[in-house]
């Protein structure tokens, strides 16, 4: 059971870990979705939380944008899998790592979604 | 504007020295220049298209295009400092400016974004900042060493700090380096001499003044105290405070608030104070010239600098350093002293501590007109006075006079003179030795001091010596 955490900011993923207050979180099961991807709209930003409320909720895997190498760093000495500097829309973020094909530093934009707004 | 020359814009973003982007009207990469490429770790291929937002990640309040939308709606360009974070996972200090691009209509059509990189600047900050000497701060005797040790301390909190200390020891100094270092840094450091003003204008200068509050307040006037506001105010010479603005004072370090001269609404500010003094401010408690609670309200932390003459080896330090600063300043090609001058420069007390040095220094490099400063370019005072205040001789004679009971003992005046101002002080401390040095025996002291008993007695009595 793999647990991913997406930093999300609207229909995007986050341009920067320390800003976000949006969290989407999703369980995977053998390459799939298992139930609903839960939301989380924190109350204010800050990296130190996130980092903490990582490791309190077991997650394996980090979607973000653009993180510190301080934080990095953490996150990957807690054996979470971190793919970081990911540009574009969360949704094909998603689907691609469910796929096992995202990377560090992709862009994922599809033509539709550079109409959408930050 | 019509160009008589297609603009190449690619190009044109390679001539801007700083990392720069041109967005469309809805924000939408267009063209990056190779710096912007380099800072953001994406190439401009890669994100043509993209939301500017999305690849210059930066905390400048650009939050879902605030700014760009602002820039594009005023049509006024914007410069906000902050940071981005690049896809190297290195946080980097920008200067980040937004001007809008009209179109041949006059229309906005676009944005330049320009992304100054200040990491380089702010290393070059920081390491003047952990590097005293670059600050002037000039030291390595033990007793400056401690004073060094204690400024990052000072700077980290917000507490009152009293700097004590002789004229010319660097008072100044110390208060803005601990200002510069603290978090306050990027607001105001503002000095107030509480000592040059009378009251009524000292009151008005500190916590302003409202339109017809006095005859010739034909305006509304901010205070210092208002100026300072997130910053540091710096009140020199608050040992000449006047008593009733020490109650003002002493309210607002209490209240964080106050009310202007003339004016009826409460200010408020947050204010970190430094106070610095020359004088004994413990005396002008008992003296009743200095309120005791604002002593204690401003002496939370206290720094002393040393005199000149308590700082082992570091006039030596101090004449090489301002030597080479007035030889830069007035063009000069002096490379140093001559043995003799050294030695009178080193052997000299300085009573006016570094000011005094300074000030010695750069009348040498003034009238040196040779390669090394010599005896000849040294002001004459250094060598009249040095005669007067060498304290092995006089300490000699002042045994000598003890003995030949003589009126006045003018070394225990020149010793005193150092820290008491006012002939009643030097008279009443004179009285205080003569009496110890007599254990106490009055009658001989007396005869020391070439007095009859009884004035002795009145003078005891005068300044309060009697038991």
């Amino acid at each position: 059971m793999r647990k991913l955490m997406i930093i999300i900011q609207g229909d995007f993923v986050a341009p920067r870990f320390d800003l976000a207050t949006e969290v989407l979180t999703v369980r995977l099961e053998k390459n799939t979705i298992v139930g609903e991807p839960k939301m989380i709209i924190r109350e204010r930003s800050s990296d130190e939380a996130l980092c903490q409320m990582a490791v309190e909720e077991h997650i394996t895997d980090i979607i973000c944008g653009g993180i510190e190498e301080v934080h990095f760093n953490f996150l990957v000495w807690k054996k979470i899998t971190v793919l970081d500097a990911v540009v574009g829309s969360w949704q094909l973020a998603l689907e691609k790592c469910v796929a096992g094909i995202l990377q560090q530093g992709e862009i994922v934009i599809s033509k539709k979604d550079r109409r959408l707004s930050l | 504007m019509n160009f008589l020359f297609d603009l190449d814009i690619p190009l044109l973003l390679e001539g801007i020295p700083h990392p720069a982007m041109i967005l469309d009207d809805s924000f939408r990469i267009m063209a990056m220049n190779r710096l912007m490429e380099a800072m953001t770790g994406y190439s401009t291929d890669k994100v043509v298209g993209l939301h500017g937002e999305l690849i210059v990640r930066s905390n400048t309040g650009n939050n879902r295009s605030q700014l760009y939308s602002r820039v594009m709606q005023t049509g006024v360009a914007i410069s906000v400092a902050g940071d981005i974070i690049n896809s190297y996972r290195r946080k980097i200090s920008i200067q980040y400016s937004i001007a809008v691009l009209d179109d041949k209509s006059g229309q906005h059509c676009g944005l330049l974004v320009v992304a100054e990189d200040l990491s380089a600047r702010e290393a070059e900050h920081k390491s003047e900042m952990n590097n005293y000497s670059s600050l002037e701060l000039i030291g390595h005797s033990p007793k400056m060493q401690k004073v060094f040790e204690l400024i990052p301390m000072l700077a980290q909190t917000d507490t009152s700090v009293m700097i004590t200390g002789e004229t010319g020891t660097g008072k100044d100094k110390i208060a803005e380096v601990i200002h510069q270092k603290s978090s306050r840094a990027r607001f105001s450091f503002i000095k107030v001499n509480c000592g040059a003003l009378p009251p009524g204008l000292l009151e008005s200068e500190l916590f302003g003044h409202v339109k017809g509050s006095f005859t010739g307040a034909t305006r509304n006037k901010q205070g210092m105290f208002s100026l300072a506001d997130k910053g540091t105010l710096f009140l020199t010479e608050i040992g000449d405070m006047p008593s009733s603005l020490q109650v003002k004072l002493l309210s607002v370090l209490d209240d964080r608030a106050f009310i202007p001269v003339g004016g009826e609404n409460k200010i408020t500010v947050d204010v970190r104070i430094i106070a610095a003094t020359h004088r004994s401010l413990r005396e002008q408690v008992r003296k009743n010239k200095f309120r005791e609670d604002l002593f204690y309200r401003l002496n939370v932390l206290q720094v002393h600098l040393p005199p000149l003459r308590e700082r082992e080896g570091d006039v030596r330090y101090l004449l090489d350093f301002f030597l080479q600063k007035f030889t830069r300043v007035l063009n000069k090609s002096i490379v140093g002293f001559a043995p003799k001058a050294m030695q009178s420069l080193l052997e000299y007390p300085y009573p006016g501590n570094i000011r005094e040095l300074s000030n010695t220094v750069e009348y040498a490099v003034n009238v040196c007109g040779r390669k090394k400063i010599n005896t000849d370019h040294l002001p004459p005072y250094i060598f009249e006075q040095h005669i007067e205040e060498n304290p092995q001789p006089l300490e000699v004679a002042a045994e000598k006079k003890a003995k030949k009971k003589s009126v006045v003992d003018e070394v225990s005046i020149n010793k005193q003179s150092e820290r008491l101002e006012n002939w009643p002080e030097i008279e009443r401390q004179l009285i205080i030795d003569i009496l110890k040095e007599h254990r106490g025996n009055r009658t001989r002291a007396a005869e020391g001091l070439g007095w009859g008993r009884m004035k002795l007695w009145r003078k005891m009595k005068k300044y309060g010596l009697q038991e």
